[in-house]
């Protein structure tokens, strides 16, 4: 097993409209590790993320997940490896029900049935939604449908977990308690997020991602104290780091 | 436009609570109570077309589910006073074709075209009444995976579950245009055929990047191209009782005729 879970060497990829979406962008990130990556919008976050499950075919460059590089033929056990959870909850909770979606991902592993339903049971426990088991999915709160989302994958027990905005669209007692689980998991994370407070409670380690390029990588307290850097990438401090706007303290 | 969208998806919305609820009938394997309904539906519609006296001792079963499960009446009627136009339609030149008459009430002459018209509508009543009892106690889910157990090929079950789930999404995506239309059109007015055509346009690329983001997340989770569920349904004791009772109480009201044994009694006793 290598020191690195998740490898990217020199990624570059452009859409087939020749769009430059990444110019050469290399990081490793470790077992357990917490990497939150942000940037301005179109700065390519997403499309850096969907490099990391082999939706995208990087133009030149590598991904190596674990042990394997990324290819045709390690696609699947790289797409189990890596946990992602979409952005909008909608797309990823495509089954009728709240049960069949999280069991979805185990079945096309060819798991037994027994182990399905344990993994779905012990899923929806973890982000706890096992009450809302039999509900169709079109009937959950923003919040609860995350949570399921991030139940999908769970059941597939991936080593690396890869989120699109996961506090995007959440109230705020919805995006603590979020964040108070993913706090919890043990995985390796890989957050894409605006949400620069958030940052600050789960990931000790940030990438910003400018213009198809790594502008910055390292820890995160570091990053968020570098205010030309953050507003030259259309960012701006995290509200806690700034003075209170009533005492200016 | 817009309110009548967010009506109907509301009142979609609606149907699918009534699922939710927990009754002996909700409770049952889904199998049980789709084949139990298809059975009262071909029963209802074998009788020959002038029949209506035969038909009425089948609302018993409607009148009993709407007991047991605990359903409000009126949500299901104007369910079905919604579907009605199109049966009325089909039935209501049948006066007019069929003027032979059949017997006669005191001076009034009833034709043989208005009983097949009442026949049809009672028809349609207890069959749509039925499907729309079987959905409010099983939801479309269960009965997409139960008629997919007792069957109906996969392809066609998945097409239905993938239809009804995005359905909804299709809905407030369509509510959310109209809005954004009516908010800035002052007129009030429908929009213009022009107009109407981009809205539609606009939805269509939604929907098509929509497909390409779940397409995405399928294959994140490992999806080959076939669709499978992990359902496990238990067909035990109240399943067998179930359909048992059901299919022998509509083959009784199907093969004897108690109207006619309820008159004679009547006339009996006077």
């Amino acid at each position: 097993m290598s020191h690195h879970i998740v490898e990217a060497k020199n990624l570059e990829f452009s859409y087939p409209d020749a769009t430059r979406a990444l110019l050469g962008i290399s990081f490793k990130i470790r077992h357990g590790e917490s990497v939150a990556i942000v940037g301005a919008n179109g700065a390519g976050k997403s499309t850096l993320l969907l490099h990391l499950n082999g939706y995208l075919t990087p133009t030149s460059g590598q991904v190596r997940i674990g042990d394997f590089p990324l290819t045709k033929e390690t696609l699947q056990e790289v797409r189990r490896t890596v946990g992602m959870v979409f952005q909008d909850p909608d797309d990823q909770l495509f089954m009728s029900t709240v049960y069949d979606d999280v069991a979805f991902g185990p079945l096309n592993l060819g798991l037994p049935l027994e182990e399905v339903q344990a993994r779905v049971q012990k899923a929806l426990e973890t982000v706890e939604v096992l009450d809302l088991k039999d509900r169709p999915s079109h009937r959950l709160s923003a919040g609860q449908k995350r949570r399921v989302a991030i139940a999908t994958v769970l059941s597939m027990s991936p080593d690396i977990l890869v989120m699109d905005e996961p506090s995007a669209g959440l109230d705020p007692r919805a995006r603590r308690q979020l964040i108070e689980l993913l706090k919890s998991f043990k995985h390796s994370k890989i957050i894409a997020t605006h949400d620069l407070d958030m940052v600050l409670d789960i990931c000790e380690r940030t990438i910003i991602v400018n213009e198809g390029k790594i502008e910055a990588d390292g820890p995160t307290a570091d990053i968020f104290q570098n205010e030309k850097l953050l507003v030259d990438c259309h960012l701006e401090k995290p509200l806690r780091l700034q003075s209170c706007p009533l005492c200016s303290h | 436009m817009s309110s009548r969208l967010e009506t109907a998806y509301y009142d979609l919305g609606r149907l699918d609570l009534l699922a939710e609820k927990d009754s002996p009938i909700h409770r049952l394997d889904p199998r049980a109570k789709v084949a139990a309904t298809l059975v009262f539906i071909i029963y209802v519609v074998s009788f020959s077309r002038y029949e209506i006296a035969r038909l009425l001792p089948f609302f018993l079963f409607p009148a009993l589910m709407i007991g047991i499960a605990d359903l409000p009446f009126g949500y299901l009627l104007r369910k079905l006073i919604l579907v009605s136009p199109f049966v009325i339609f089909i039935g209501v030149f049948n006066p007019f074709l069929d003027r032979e008459i059949m017997f006669q009430v005191g001076t009034f002459e009833v034709s043989g075209g208005w009983l097949s018209f009442i026949s049809i509508l009672l028809r349609f009543i207890l069959t749509v009444g039925a499907a729309l009892l079987l959905i409010a106690t099983t939801g479309f889910p269960a009965i997409c995976m139960a008629l997919e157990k007792l069957g109906l090929p996969e392809i066609l079950t998945v097409q239905l579950l993938m239809l009804y789930r995005y359905l909804f999404v299709l809905i407030e995506e369509s509510i959310r245009i109209m809005r954004a239309y009516t908010l800035r059109s002052f007129s009030g007015k429908k929009p213009r055929y022009q107009v109407f055509k981009q809205l539609l346009g606009n939805l269509l690329l939604r929907t098509i990047d929509r497909a390409q983001r779940i397409h995405m997340a399928m294959l994140s989770r490992a999806f080959t191209g076939e669709i499978k569920t992990a359902r496990q349904f238990s067909f035990g004791t109240p399943e067998i009782f179930y359909l048992a009772g059901c299919i022998t109480l509509f083959t009784f009201i199907r093969f004897v005729n108690i109207s006619a044994l309820i008159g004679k009694l009547l006339l009996e006793a006077g």
